[in-house]
């Protein structure tokens, strides 16, 4: 009871993660706090040591959180959320050394048609968040949402911009985007509501290829303009 | 071979789904209602994981190019093999050249075409599932459309004349409603669940949620009156598996199914367990349905009768298959 007490007090403070069941066969681990690439690599030591769990099936790691699917339901739920709180308080970040993507972007026309609302966000000049933009290295937090689709950390927050309020109905796949204080790339063509500022021809998800998605968690990207269109 | 002679839109090919690859964002799809596929499998004594058509709209009219045993399982609908009725849940053998009409369902709302060996489209990430999103699975990662023909895996038993109890007929629905009117589904409270004022706690297990038309494979989106937070919440994107219901800004729930997006970020207020998912697949646009809070023994226990269900089918099939192929055996070996 009283251990139940101090963690909920350090949940409430921010300092205690939440682990959740999601129905009988997927348990959710969410970091307390703000993001951080730290808390991020934490979760990724996470997910590393949960692999070595004969009852995990799945692993989904998002941003800053981990969600474990089991093969069977649990019988001790509780036993599991131990071993999980156990392993985060006493594991070290992991670093992955991802590899390094340059990509290049054709910036702003009609497939980086937000590009002027993004400035105009900004109060820069479109050539300044293209700028801002490639002058960033960007790490792959998690994959996720769509096949392929990287949530990218690193976007400067000058240019971070609310997503839009009416989506886009048909956006490519390849469609460099601003969505919040998160950067990607739309890996579908269809109805996307983060803002559009270029456009890269990369396939980031072939179901044929081995690994079949183009980006791993801990790859880092970095822009380069390919062409600027204002 | 099976040839499509009609369909429409929502039409796939579905097997039991494609775990293992939500962690690079392609979710699980598979079919609504995996005890209606398990069903036609024991009847056909071919893998669990064999693939069927599912079908969501009618009518769907398809030719048997070569001698075929099949069952249509999932719903109870006007079937007809070259225009003569024949049942759902049991096992035909259709002719060369015989077509199978399957109408629209009376009971339930996804019907499974099932051959005997399977439909083989080719496995791509482990599963024969249709992908729609990601546009790979199933038939080149599309729906279905007239003129598609289908192969069947080898399979050279032709055995009929048996069929299977509806599950929806041996497992009764828990509640209390007889006219079949309301669905009941049991839920335990996910994540967020304590951040909603007492008077949503109270309106999630009392009212009766109807199931709009904005409801497919991806989700059901329920009207009903607002479900509130205490305080409004940003959460960071978190895996997403089928039964777990979210609530957006709006407050009206959305039940994430088969083919949900692996990652999301409204608050999660409960998650169907996994043993009545099911009675969702089979639930159509305009019903109402009703949660009933459960715990994880519950939940966990819930899928014992569905085990049992299935043994037991699997068992009777067995033997009625084993002495039927003796039969045929003694008779050509009396003609020998």
């Amino acid at each position: 009871m009283n251990t139940d007490l101090t963690r909920e007090t350090k949940r409430s403070a921010g300092i205690a993660p939440t682990i959740s069941m999601i129905g009988t066969r997927a348990m959710l681990f969410e970091a307390p706090g703000e993001f951080t690439m730290a808390q991020q690599r934490r979760i990724w030591a996470l997910m590393e040591a949960a692999q070595a769990r004969p009852d995990v099936q799945e692993l989904i790691p998002g941003v800053t959180n981990l969600m474990l699917v089991f093969s069977q339901p649990p019988e001790q739920p509780q036993a599991v959320a131990d071993w999980l709180r156990h392993a985060w308080e006493t594991l070290p970040e992991r670093h992955i050394e991802g590899r390094l993507f340059e990509i290049g972007v054709r910036y702003g026309g009609a497939l980086g048609e937000d590009l002027a609302a993004v400035a105009a966000h900004a109060g820069l000049s479109a050539q300044d968040v293209i700028s801002i933009h490639h002058g960033s290295e960007y790490t792959v937090c998690a994959i996720g949402s769509a096949p392929g689709f990287g949530y990218l950390h690193g976007l400067d927050p000058r240019i971070a911009t609310p997503r839009k309020a009416v989506p886009s109905l048909r956006m490519l796949a390849g469609t460099v985007t601003i969505g919040g204080a998160q950067a990607g790339i739309s890996a579908l063509t269809g109805p996307n509501g983060w803002n559009s500022i270029g456009y890269t021809e990369i396939c980031q998800f072939d179901p044929h290829r081995t690994p079949p998605a183009l980006f791993a968690i801990g790859d880092r990207i970095r822009f380069y303009p390919e062409s600027i269109e204002l | 071979m099976i040839t499509i002679l009609e369909t429409s839109a929502l039409n796939t090919v579905q097997d039991l789904g494609r775990p293992g690859y939500r962690n690079l964002g392609v979710g699980s799809s598979g079919v609504m209602d995996p005890v209606a596929l398990q069903v036609g499998n024991i009847l056909l004594a071919n893998q669990p994981g064999d693939a069927c058509i599912e079908l969501q709209t009618y009518p769907f009219v398809l030719r048997f190019e070569t001698a075929t045993s099949f069952t249509v399982t999932g719903i109870d609908a006007d079937i007809t093999l070259d225009g003569r009725p024949v049942l759902p849940w049991s096992v035909e053998t259709a002719a060369a050249g015989q077509v199978v009409r399957v109408g629209p369902p009376r009971k339930g709302a996804r019907g499974y075409v099932c051959v005997a060996g399977g439909i083989d489209v080719p496995v791509v990430l482990g599963s024969r599932s249709t992908q729609l999103r990601g546009g790979f699975g199933g038939m080149d990662g599309r729906p279905l459309e007239a003129g598609d023909t289908l192969t069947i895996a080898a399979d050279s038993t032709l055995v009929s004349g048996y069929g299977a109890c509806p599950p929806s007929a041996i497992m009764d629905d828990l509640g209390d409603s007889s006219d079949g009117r309301v669905i009941n589904l049991r839920a335990i409270p996910a994540t967020d669940y304590a951040l909603f004022t007492p008077e949503s706690h109270e309106r999630l297990w009392t009212a009766e949620w109807r199931i709009t038309p904005q409801s497919n494979r991806v989700g059901y989106r329920l009207s009903g009156e607002a479900l509130r937070l205490h305080h409004p919440i940003e959460l960071r994107s978190y895996g997403i598996v089928p039964g777990i219901v979210q609530v957006p800004p709006a407050g009206e729930p959305i039940v994430q199914l088969a083919d949900a997006n692996t990652a999301g970020g409204y608050p999660r207020i409960a998650t169907v367990i996994e043993a009545d998912l099911w009675r969702l697949g089979q639930a159509r646009i305009g019903a109402r349905i009703r949660f009933h809070e459960c715990s994880h023994q519950q939940g966990v226990a819930a899928m014992d009768p569905i085990r049992s269900y299935l043994d037991n089918l699997r068992m009777m099939v067995t033997h009625y298959r084993k002495s039927a192929q003796r039969r045929n055996g003694a008779k050509s070996g009396d003609k020998a």
